[in-house]
């Protein structure tokens, strides 16, 4: 994994000790001032100036949806019950991202500290990693890390001689990308097949065997701890108006520098492929860049000064996603990209919901006739169609996103998809075909 | 998930599955602190243990756990880690996710497929390899990457693949 250090544009957060501590041994991230922010927190804060700080803050979830964490701690904590749960959601099943799996080897304790504080915060006691399989180094390196936490004091009984007590468990994935939706996790922590439940109730009223549960991201935890000790206010000065701090990024695909990257949020695209990745390797121009995974969707060349946070995102048809971001050049055939998403979606469909189960299938089986040089006009029409079916009416984000990657490439390149079209007279111009249905073909 | 059952537990001793396997996993759910929301931690011990998870281990397991048989297998068949065929000495997983993709991974796994005769999940004549393809290794700044057993191969090439294959075949002679 390369690290590209030495850049003005970065500045880390979340990824603060990486590569600059050994994970394995817990006394260099005490040195490098490692649980001060979990003590501060329970010798000198209530709970409630620790959600009032994170809300302050500004700090949204990182795990895609950019859900606003000390929010989401108040609901947990306002519930009544005698027990509640906190969960880190390490799934990252999203092919071509590995941010989560980075801070977790790299700097495990950062993580259990901050799932301390959220426990602290919203009145849990017990805590819950569910890790991918996938990942065998982040599993050793946190089960080290819980062990020696436990030796020392961290977690366990009356921490910091105060009458607060959290232990974390590791619960393991096997490979199924649903489980990272949250309801899907908690089905999967519980030993069941991962499949997502209706929301509401949502997970801070009834999660985990029915008690409220707080799930949060792997980077999302990261930055917990610098906001207790620097404050909300340094934090809320990072980045842009509506989204604070900084977002951690794979870099990844036909790009010059590889690797995991930390900036602040509203960073361009440009900045971040030309200045940071190093613009595309070979000489070849850039053609788009996928955001968000299957999930998310394609940007051109047209959007790459689109500032990077939350909301630009979704307002030109991607999202933000966990952070990978995957460069594709002039080689690459948008079509065929969209299918790849395609082929990933159908096959991690759970099934739970018609509209997605047999809406993915369906597209991807229009797309596989339009890649083999089979499609008519009507084709795309129905593609068209039918992606906003599945998006409308699926259960979950898996369904309900995972058309986008097709939404998007016939937005942005459309002539792709019109050079596959047999019954169309310019290959790479507009075709006669107009449309017969409300939605329309023409983008 | 309740108690275990009081209901005799005969499990089929076969060769590929003998008393001591099954002596192993009973003592490690015998260990656990409790069994409820135990059933992956536990089928993933049950693959490490027996390579795979046929009909015999799952209903050995949903006896032992006092559940239902088709529960078990509910599970089983919703995770792709889980396996209910036997798998071959050594396990080639090539990456398929988006990383590898976009350099060339789909190629990769065709060349690979020729080259042992089999299709995904399935084990050549030999014993010799199980043929996977899996989701992102996490490892994208190698792509394509493929894995073989623990070990990663890296920017791996069609014309690399002969080597890597027949190292493997080699060390069985
Ligand atoms: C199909 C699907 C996959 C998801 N995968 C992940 C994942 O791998 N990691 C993650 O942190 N969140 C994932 N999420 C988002 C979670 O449902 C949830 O919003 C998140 O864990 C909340 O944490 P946050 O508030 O810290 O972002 C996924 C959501 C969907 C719909």
């Amino acid at each position: 994994m390369v690290e590209i250090s030495n850049n003005k544009k970065l500045l880390r957060i979340a990824l603060r000790n990486c590569g600059l501590l050994n994970p394995e041994d817990i006394f260099e991230y005490i040195a490098l001032g490692g649980y001060e922010s979990l003590g501060k927190a329970i010798t000198q804060m209530t709970q409630d100036q620790v959600i009032d700080e994170i809300k302050k803050s500004g700090l949204r979830g990182r795990g895609g949806g950019g859900f606003p964490t000390g929010l989401k701690w108040e609901l947990t904590k306002k519930q009544k019950s005698q027990e509640k749960f906190i969960i880190c959601n390490a799934d990252e099943g999203d092919p071509g991202a590995f941010m989560d799996r980075s801070i977790l080897e790299g700097d495990p304790h950062s993580v259990l500290e901050a799932m301390a504080i959220g426990g602290y915060a919203i009145g849990a006691r017990k805590g819950l990693i569910y890790i991918r399989a996938e990942y065998p180094l982040a599993i050793a390196r946190l089960s080290t890390a819980l062990q020696q936490a436990g030796e020392n004091g961290l977690l366990g009984e009356n921490i910091f001689g105060t009458d607060f007590s959290f232990d974390i468990y590791l619960k393991y994935g096997a490979g199924a990308f649903v489980c990272g939706e949250e309801t899907a996790l908690i089905n999967s922590c519980e030993g069941k097949r991962g499949e997502p439940n209706y929301k509401p109730p949502y997970p801070v009223e009834e999660g985990y065997w029915g008690y409220p549960t707080c799930v949060n991201n792997v980077e999302t935890f990261a930055n917990i701890a610098p906001i207790i000790t620097k404050g909300a206010q340094w934090f809320a000065s990072l980045g842009t108006e509506k989204c604070k701090g900084t977002k951690v990024f794979a870099l990844v695909g036909k790009i010059k520098n590889v690797g995991v990257i930390e900036v602040p949020m509203g960073t361009t695209l440009r900045e971040i492929i030309y200045d940071i990745g190093g613009g595309i390797p070979g000489g070849r121009k850039f053609k788009a860049v996928q955001t968000g995974g299957p999930s998310g969707g394609v940007i051109g060349e047209a959007n790459l000064d689109t500032p990077m946070d939350y909301d630009s995102l979704i307002s030109i048809g991607s999202m933000m996603g966990s952070g990978g971001m995957i460069i594709m050049d002039e080689t690459d055939n948008m079509v065929k990209i969209a299918k790849f998403y395609l082929e990933f979606t159908m096959d991690e469909s759970c099934g739970r919901c018609t509209p997605c189960r047999i809406g993915t299938k369906r597209l991807y089986e229009i797309l596989n006739k339009i890649t083999s040089r089979k499609g008519t006009m009507a084709d795309l029409d129905a593609l068209k169609q039918l992606a906003y079916m599945v998006k409308d009416g699926s259960l979950c984000g898996l369904g309900q996103t995972a058309p986008n990657p097709v939404i998007s490439t016939m937005k942005y390149f459309w002539d792709e998809y019109l050079a596959f079209i047999k019954d169309v007279d310019h290959p790479r111009g507009e075709g006669r075909y107009t449309a017969k249905n409300k939605i329309g073909i023409r983008s | 998930m309740t108690k275990p059952q009081a209901i005799d537990v005969n499990p089929s001793f076969k060769e590929n599955l003998p008393k001591e396997k099954f002596d192993e996993l009973d003592s490690f759910v015998n260990n656990l602190e409790t069994t409820r929301s135990a059933l992956i931690e536990i089928l993933h011990k049950a693959q490490k243990i027996f390579g795979y998870l046929p009909r015999d281990v799952q209903l050995h397991i949903a006896r032992k756990l006092g559940i239902p048989g088709a529960e078990v297998f509910g599970v089983v068949s919703f995770y792709s880690y889980f396996t209910t065929k036997p798998r071959g000495k050594h396990t080639i997983s090539v990456c398929t996710g988006t990383a590898c993709f976009v350099k060339g991974s789909d190629k990769i796994i065709e060349r690979v497929k020729e080259k042992l005769g089999i299709g995904s999940n399935e084990i050549t004549e030999d014993g010799l390899f199980t043929l996977k393809d899996v989701r992102c290794l996490g490892t994208c700044g190698m792509a394509p990457v493929m894995m073989i057993d623990d070990k990663v191969f890296g920017r791996v090439k069609e014309e690399d693949l002969d080597n890597i294959i027949n190292s493997y075949r080699n060390k069985e002679l």
